[in-house]
């Protein structure tokens, strides 16, 4: 077992990094622009609505599809930059 | 041709497919029937996701809900998609590196305790059979409306027919029936939409269309549906909502569900590799996505197009009278699910929000108006809506195959959880571990058999519930499954005594507090306090209160590991194992 090596604690940490990220964007996308936030965002007009609502119904899901790819495209990457990677 | 005939070809053309493909990919290994010998690929695992992801809740019931609730509604929206970013980064590459068959197996092996385990089969039963209930009943009611056939006769075709393809064909055969479903149900989802937006704005993509202008007004179509709804005593489509804690931990609820529900986690366990499951998640969104961004748009042109159908002329107009209604509407009175009573005896239809008490002492009195005189059930809108808007009748066939699409193939990933939880963790893992692969095989097919007898008998006698049903399902998931995953993996420090405590602290205390406002066991009438807002502590309904129970689950099961032994140093290393790829062979028995 690799156990721990110096190598797969940082690995560990950059996903880590990449997770906490990744979950800001997705909180303030969906509870912060979409629910808390939306008041504030109120004066942004989106056809024939505000900023906020289309967060709540189409803006969050577009954000999430983009998160994820990310995650997966970047994370891969990590695995192999550590050679943590599969064969 | 008639519409039952067009109805019967669609219907039935799917469902040979279906069972084509079922008896095609026939399972012959126990790897085979649980988790499709670990190779199907990312985009198409990704389409299957959906299709066991999308159920009668997401196809036929939820833009109804949006319809009526407007903004207050993208909960929905919001909380069934935004449980893959979760499930995406937290547990599904992890749990494939782990490479067994179920969740309560990598639950008994990380808190190495068989008590964890039976306690994580526990709350998978009950989770997936509550869910399940809500399929077949959903199922039920769309065969008897468009086979015109009664509820309880449509409900034995659903099970019949969920029973052939699941029990012969195991996971193998559901994910690629699942593909197929999943193609189904989206274009009958999109066909309609695609044509009523065209039809309101000019725009072909129904997501724009929403957000662009009302072709016949001039408005932007939001403007007027805010407008039409609150001259008839309705509060704006788009108000913003008082109670934000609810909304924010009933959206929290629903994505943690999503992320936590077993049916779909066990799909990650079908792609190659560990860098696939991460791909799958995205591809998984990505064809939900297509439905979920489609779903507000026909939500909102569904509602403009009900109230323009009751107030051709305007709302400052008379309505309809009753015995000129479209036909669309006699159909569903038919089914009971559209009622109509002339309360002011004019014989028109007045259609509006008797609830709104100043509303109802002003406006409605003076045109004299004596109270709301038809009902329209939320769940009809989508089946309803291509007749709503004078689609051509294939259209309301596609949308018929779309529907049961949707119910049958979630039911059926339901069933093969349940049924891999009750033969692989329960009977292998605990009461006779020398069982045969044939017998484990065999042992599956009985118990998917059971689960379709109960919740056929459930969906036939449903006690009371139907929201209720889906609340509770998410709410165990969330409460339950998914902390102890998430610290299974993310912690080393968490031990046996501290998940299982968890688990049960966390499920205990969401049941609880679900069971005194919908009554125990939503036996009716046995409910301590009333379900409404007042009553709620700190204004938390009981379907949002899953997140709460997930809180809970993570303080009891840290606390406890706390002033508890540590974890022996193998599962230490197991926990460092799943963290990186390297080495994931495909998932393996034993």
């Amino acid at each position: 077992m690799s156990g721990h090596s110096y190598d797969a604690e940082n690995y560990w940490k950059a996903n880590l990094r990449l997770i906490f990220g990744s979950l800001v964007i997705w909180a303030l996308c969906s509870y912060g622009f979409a629910i808390l936030l939306r008041p504030m965002l109120a004066g942004i007009a989106v056809g024939g609505t505000d900023l906020g609502f289309w967060f709540a119904q189409q803006g969050s899901i577009l954000t999430f599809i983009v998160l994820i790819f990310f995650y997966a495209w970047r994370m891969n990457k990590i695995d192999e930059q550590f050679g943590v990677h599969e064969e | 041709m008639s519409q039952f005939a067009i109805n019967l070809l669609f219907v039935g053309g799917s469902f040979l497919i279906y069972i084509g493909i079922a008896v095609w990919a026939k399972a012959g290994s126990t790897s085979d029937f649980y988790v499709a010998g670990g190779g199907v690929h990312p985009v198409t695992n990704g389409m299957a996701i959906g299709a066991d992801w999308m159920s009668a809740a997401s196809f036929i019931s939820m833009a109804g809900l949006i319809a009526a609730g407007g903004y207050a509604n993208s909960t929905f929206l919001m909380g069934w998609t935004g449980g893959y970013v979760l499930l995406a980064m937290l547990l599904a590459p992890y749990l494939r590196k782990f490479g067994k068959f179920t969740v309560p197996e990598f639950i008994g092996d990380r808190y190495y305790s068989a008590n964890a385990r039976l306690v994580a089969v526990i709350c998978l039963i009950v989770a997936s059979v509550t869910y399940v209930i809500g399929q077949m009943a959903g199922a039920g009611v769309a065969f008897s409306r468009f086979l015109e056939v009664d509820s309880t006769t449509g409900l034995m075709i659903a099970a019949v027919v969920v029973f052939i393809y699941a029990v012969l064909g195991g996971m193998k055969g559901i994910t690629y029936t699942q593909v197929a479903q999943y193609c189904v149900l989206i274009v009958a989802y999109t066909i309609p939409a695609v044509f009523i937006s065209l039809q309101l704005t000019g725009n072909p993509i129904p997501g724009l269309g929403m957000f662009s202008t009302h072709t016949d007004s001039g408005l932007p179509l939001l403007d007027k549906l805010n407008q039409v709804v609150t001259d008839l005593g309705f509060r704006e489509y788009t108000a913003d909502v008082d109670n934000k804690l609810n909304m924010v931990l009933f959206t929290l609820s629903l994505m943690i569900g999503t992320a936590g529900l077993p049916h779909v986690i066990i799909r990650f366990f079908t792609v190659p590799k560990v860098s696939d499951a991460r791909w799958s998640g995205g591809w998984a969104l990505v064809f939900i996505a297509l439905l979920y961004l489609t779903a507000p748009a026909v939500a909102s042109m569904a509602r403009l197009n009900l109230m323009t159908t009751i107030y051709p002329e305007g709302t400052q107009s008379q309505p309809i009278e009753y015995e000129a209604r479209p036909d669309w509407i006699r159909t569903w009175e038919l089914t009971g699910l559209i009622t109509y009573e002339d309360k002011n005896e004019d014989g028109r239809i007045q259609l509006y929000n008797d609830k709104n008490a100043d509303f109802a002492a002003t406006t409605a009195s003076e045109r004299g108006w004596e109270g709301n005189e038809m009902v329209v059930n939320n769940d009809i809108l989508v089946l309803a809506n291509p007749e709503i808007a004078n689609l051509p009748g294939w259209v309301i066939g596609l949308i018929a195959a779309g529907g049961l699409a949707a119910a049958l193939s979630t039911a059926a990933g339901l069933l093969l959880a349940i049924s891999s939880a009750v033969s692989h963790d329960l009977i292998k893992g605990r009461l006779n571990p020398n069982i045969s692969d044939k017998g484990e095989l065999l042992a599956a097919r009985i118990s998917m058999g059971i689960a379709i007898v109960v919740a056929t008998w459930l969906g036939a006698n449903p006690p009371g519930f139907a929201a209720q049903v889906v609340a509770l399902a998410f709410g165990i998931a969330a409460a339950s499954l998914f902390p102890a995953l998430m610290m299974g993996i993310f912690s080393k420090r968490v031990n046996n005594v501290g998940a299982t405590l968890g688990m049960l602290s966390g499920l205990t205390f969401t049941l609880v507090y679900i069971f005194v406002y919908k009554g125990w066991l939503f036996i009716p009438g046995t409910n301590n306090l009333p379900d409404t807002a007042e009553y709620w502590l700190l204004g938390i309904s009981p379907l949002s209160i899953g997140a709460v129970g997930a809180l809970v689950n993570f303080a009891v099961a840290f606390s406890v590991s706390k002033v508890t032994a540590e974890p022996p140093v193998e599962i230490q290393e197991l926990v460092e194992s799943v963290r990186y790829p390297r080495g994931a062979g495909s998932a393996q028995d034993h």
